[in-house]
């Protein structure tokens, strides 16, 4: 039985026909494959690598590749707890255990008459109101002891998601802050409109002028980009928003798709009216999948106002349109080059570059990637101009900056602020205090520690993709430290060595000091770790991943040796801990079934 | 000597427009280590192995190309003791009983940690289950010894023409699957005689019949190293 209504699970052949037997449409193929049975039997991807005359094996690499499919039988109900460290903070590991008991499941399993599973997830976006769950898809958030026995509830009733009460799947948008970008009022095509009359070289001479940077965080120029693609050989230019958020702490984008998406659909057709592009594809991470049909609506819009389609407001020779293309849990491809795999119908993993996306990207199409928030903001720039908006922010770092607030604080939510703000400033308007550090950025951001609080942010400064996590006197910056890790290990793609085996080898280090068997040979060992990972992975998340150890290391290196039990070495292995299906087994937990190591002796 | 050169180790290297760091230092006769790189095929840059310092910043020297006057660190201490770490990470998270393995003198992995002097495993042992798979009357694989180089992969799809190999999964969990819904390579079209067949640079894809053949120190690196070995490949072709 399916958690869905039948009328919206088409058989797998209608799928297949429906995206034309397109092996690019892999991806999208198994997503809504698995809304049949709720995952992916063995032979409906068998079936689907002959509907695609393609390899099975390939049809398996691929399906093996996203958190979200699963080739086992998964709960009719799938449960997964957001554990980002926000969530973590407000006490989300709690609720997942309340919850699994109250339904007789362990984490991570599916329970016996196959009604639910419970498990974990990367962060879903929602840190501003989590702790945060996806029920098959719906993000539920502001989760509390009340709400989850409900939930188990209306899960034991086996009621349908559609019959939940509506005000659990309310996502607030919680904007604190308004500037330039969140205060624009635009009817739609009125940007578009006024790019078309200053032509294409004028429309991308104002976008020069802009000096606007990639708000992903790498902060390259847009005008740039644009450029190198419309210079670039080949006619089917390719324009692609990447609206990938997977960064731990960030929802900015969320805000803007689900308020603004008139603004980021304008973008991205800005963005072809400058590039001389036909295809666009916004690229939206599985998490959000729940704004997809309010996404779908306002494309339709579009295209019948003229907006998208052929002859774009009139012009001749203007045609560009726009799919959404969906992730399926993979953090990793939010990294450009692997989106595009993933665009393709592929595993999401990172190519080798040059050559560069904007000259070989989507199916070897000149492909230009932009960040949901980049591409809202050249709707400023096609209405005030470039100058002006040159002329805001600081020399460096043009415009406002979108910040996800989440953590201590009294107000989380959406802050849009003028390049050059300080760090204190921030903490002062959302109402944080007693504040220990920030990480900005995300996971593989930088952790800021007070004496840094009068730094701005800024591409020359810190520059930021616009997550921002306050962690006051009572967190253990080791515990925040620790979860990042796990986040890395479990979202590396696997492709190079040193972030595939790197990451997991970290996770074990740090794990190792949280079980109370770390030694100061332990450190060493991470400090290497840390270097080989930024020095020779293949892409981002590998020469990231160890940026919150490196920088808690050095900033509260306290945090970690208190929990070092030997100045040189101790084992990891865990004699006790050994013992523990022994115990199992026999139904023992007598101090006579228990060994006690070195380390738990000294307790 | 004319024509567009580079520094390795001090060392000036020719090279010809578009040729990778790798293959115009091993032309000149020095020597950088690779797993999943092979001559007839692209830059894979996935072992990471061939890691070099180029004008100070660490790049793949496989997949990436040569530029005039560049200053290239390969054979120095600091570079040599990434590798070591990378080996024993591929060591640790396999299962590698180089003891009782068919491959063992002729395992370019084992080689290499003979060659970067890997004296211990360093860091801790996964032990992850791969069982192996015996269902093929003329093939044995042994997942617990891959690398994933993907050199099978590439070879099965875009020479074979078959495909018979994939990667799923993702991270360390990441492993080989053959294309079959029974998931057995005897539910495959492969062959004894594909390319994909006599590919694999360590243990995995081994041949049933003549296991032994050639005994233990009479082996390709048993002799020479591998760094001998390959330079002397090269100059042959």
């Amino acid at each position: 039985m399916s958690v869905l209504p039948s009328s919206t699970v088409a058989p797998l052949d209608d799928i297949l026909l429906r995206h034309g037997h397109q092996p690019t449409a892999l991806l999208q193929i198994l997503i809504e494959a698995q809304d049949i049975e709720g995952w992916l039997p063995a032979s409906t991807l068998t079936r689907i690598a002959e509907g695609l005359h393609i390899p099975r094996a390939r049809v398996e690499g691929v399906a093996g590749f996203y958190s979200f499919l699963y080739q086992h039988p998964v709960g009719r109900y799938r449960v997964l707890f957001s554990d980002n460290i926000t969530d973590r903070m407000l006490g989300n590991a709690e609720l997942l255990d309340t919850l699994c008991r109250k339904l007789w499941v362990e984490p991570g399993k599916t329970s016996e008459d196959g009604l639910v599973s419970i498990t974990t997830t990367s962060c879903t976006g929602l840190c501003d109101q989590g702790p945060a769950m996806l029920v098959n898809g719906r993000a539920i958030g502001q989760l509390n002891h009340r709400r989850i026995n409900e939930i188990a509830e209306l899960i034991r009733q086996q009621r349908p998601l559609d019959l939940w009460p509506a005000g659990y799947f309310r996502v607030d948008d919680n904007i604190r802050r308004k500037d330039a970008l969140l205060n624009l009022e635009m009817t739609p095509g009125m940007a578009l409109g006024a790019a078309i009359r200053q032509g294409r070289d004028g429309w991308l001479a104002g976008m020069q002028a802009s000096n606007l940077r990639g708000r992903g965080g790498a902060g390259f120029a847009t005008a740039v980009k644009w450029a190198s693609a419309r210079n670039a050989p080949g006619e089917a230019k390719v324009i692609v928003c990447n609206a990938d958020e997977g960064e731990p702490g960030t929802f900015k984008d969320r805000v803007l798709l689900n308020s603004y998406a008139d603004l980021v659909f304008e973008g991205m057709t800005l963005a072809a009216w400058a590039v001389g592009a036909r295809d666009g594809f916004l690229y939206l991470r599985g998490e959000y999948r729940y704004l997809l049909p309010q996404l779908e609506a306002v494309l339709a819009r579009r295209r019948s106002a003229g907006l998208l389609g052929q002859q774009i407001l009139g012009e001749a020779g203007f045609d560009f349109d726009i799919r959404i293309h969906l992730g399926a849990g993979a953090y990793v491809c939010g990294e450009e080059s692997a989106l595009i795999e993933s665009l393709e119908g592929k595993r999401g993993t990172p190519r080798i570059r040059p050559p560069f996306p904007v000259i070989k990207g989507y199916l070897d199409r000149p492909t230009v990637v932009n960040n949901v928030e980049t591409l809202a903001k050249t709707c400023l720039i096609a209405l005030q101009g470039g100058a002006a908006f040159a002329a805001t922010g600081t020399a460096q770092s043009a415009g406002t900056k979108l910040l996800s607030i989440s953590g201590d604080c009294a107000a989380p939510g959406i802050y849009e602020y003028p390049f050059g703000v300080s760090i204190a400033r921030i903490l002062e308007d959302c109402g944080a205090s007693d504040t220990q550090a920030v990480q900005v950025g995300g996971a593989a951001g930088i952790c800021l520690a007070t004496y840094e609080f009068q730094r701005r942010i800024a591409y020359e400064d810190v520059p930021t993709a616009g997550a921002f996590m306050i962690f006051d006197e009572t967190r253990d910056l080791f515990e925040v430290a620790r979860a990042f890790v796990h986040f890395f290990a479990h979202e590396s793609c696997g492709f190079c060595t040193p972030c595939r085996v790197g990451t997991s080898l970290l996770k074990g280090f740090m794990d190792k000091l949280a079980d109370g068997h770390g030694a100061k040979a332990d450190l060493a060992d991470i400090d290497w770790l840390d270097r080989l990972l930024k020095n020779a992975s293949h892409c981002g998340l590998g020469s990231a991943a160890p940026n919150p150890v490196i920088d808690t290391l050095q900033k509260f290196r306290p945090a970690y040796e208190r929990r070092l039990v030997s100045l040189d070495f101790e084992p990891a292995f865990d004699l006790d801990a050994a013992l523990a299906e022994a115990r199992q087994l026999t139904a023992r937990d007598d101090a006579g079934a228990h060994l006690h190591t070195h380390g738990e002796n000294e307790k | 000597m004319s024509g567009k050169q580079f520094l390795l180790d001090g060392q000036p290297v020719s090279f010809e427009e578009g040729q990778s760091i790798l293959e115009a230092a091993r032309k000149a006769g020095h020597y950088i280590p690779s797993l999943c790189w092979h001559k007839d095929f692209p830059a894979h840059g996935s072992c990471k192995l061939c890691v070099v310092k180029a004008a100070g910043r660490h790049v793949s020297a496989c997949a990436t190309p040569a530029r005039e006057g560049w200053e290239v660190e390969s054979n120095t201490p600091e570079m040599n003791g990434e590798r070591r770490g990378l080996l024993q990470m591929l060591f640790v998270e396999g299962n590698h009983f180089c003891p009782s393995c068919e491959k063992s003198g002729n395992c370019e992995l084992q080689a290499l940690g003979y060659e970067y002097e890997m004296l211990t495993p360093r860091f801790r042992h996964f032990y992850p289950e791969r069982p192996v798979d015996a269902s093929h009357p003329d093939i044995l694989l042994d997942f617990n010894r891959c690398i994933f180089c993907e050199l099978c992969v590439r070879a099965s799809r875009d020479v074979d023409g078959k495909s018979v190999f994939a990667l799923t999964g993702r991270g360390i969990d990441k492993h080989l699957v053959v294309n079959a819904e029974s998931g057995r390579l005897a539910d495959t079209d492969f062959s004894k005689d594909d390319l994909a067949a006599h590919i694999c640079p360590v243990g995995v894809i081994l041949h049933k019949g003549p296991g032994f053949a050639v005994p233990i120190g009479e082996r390709s690196y048993d002799g020479a190293s591998i760094r001998e070995k390959k330079l002397r490949e090269e100059e042959a072709s």
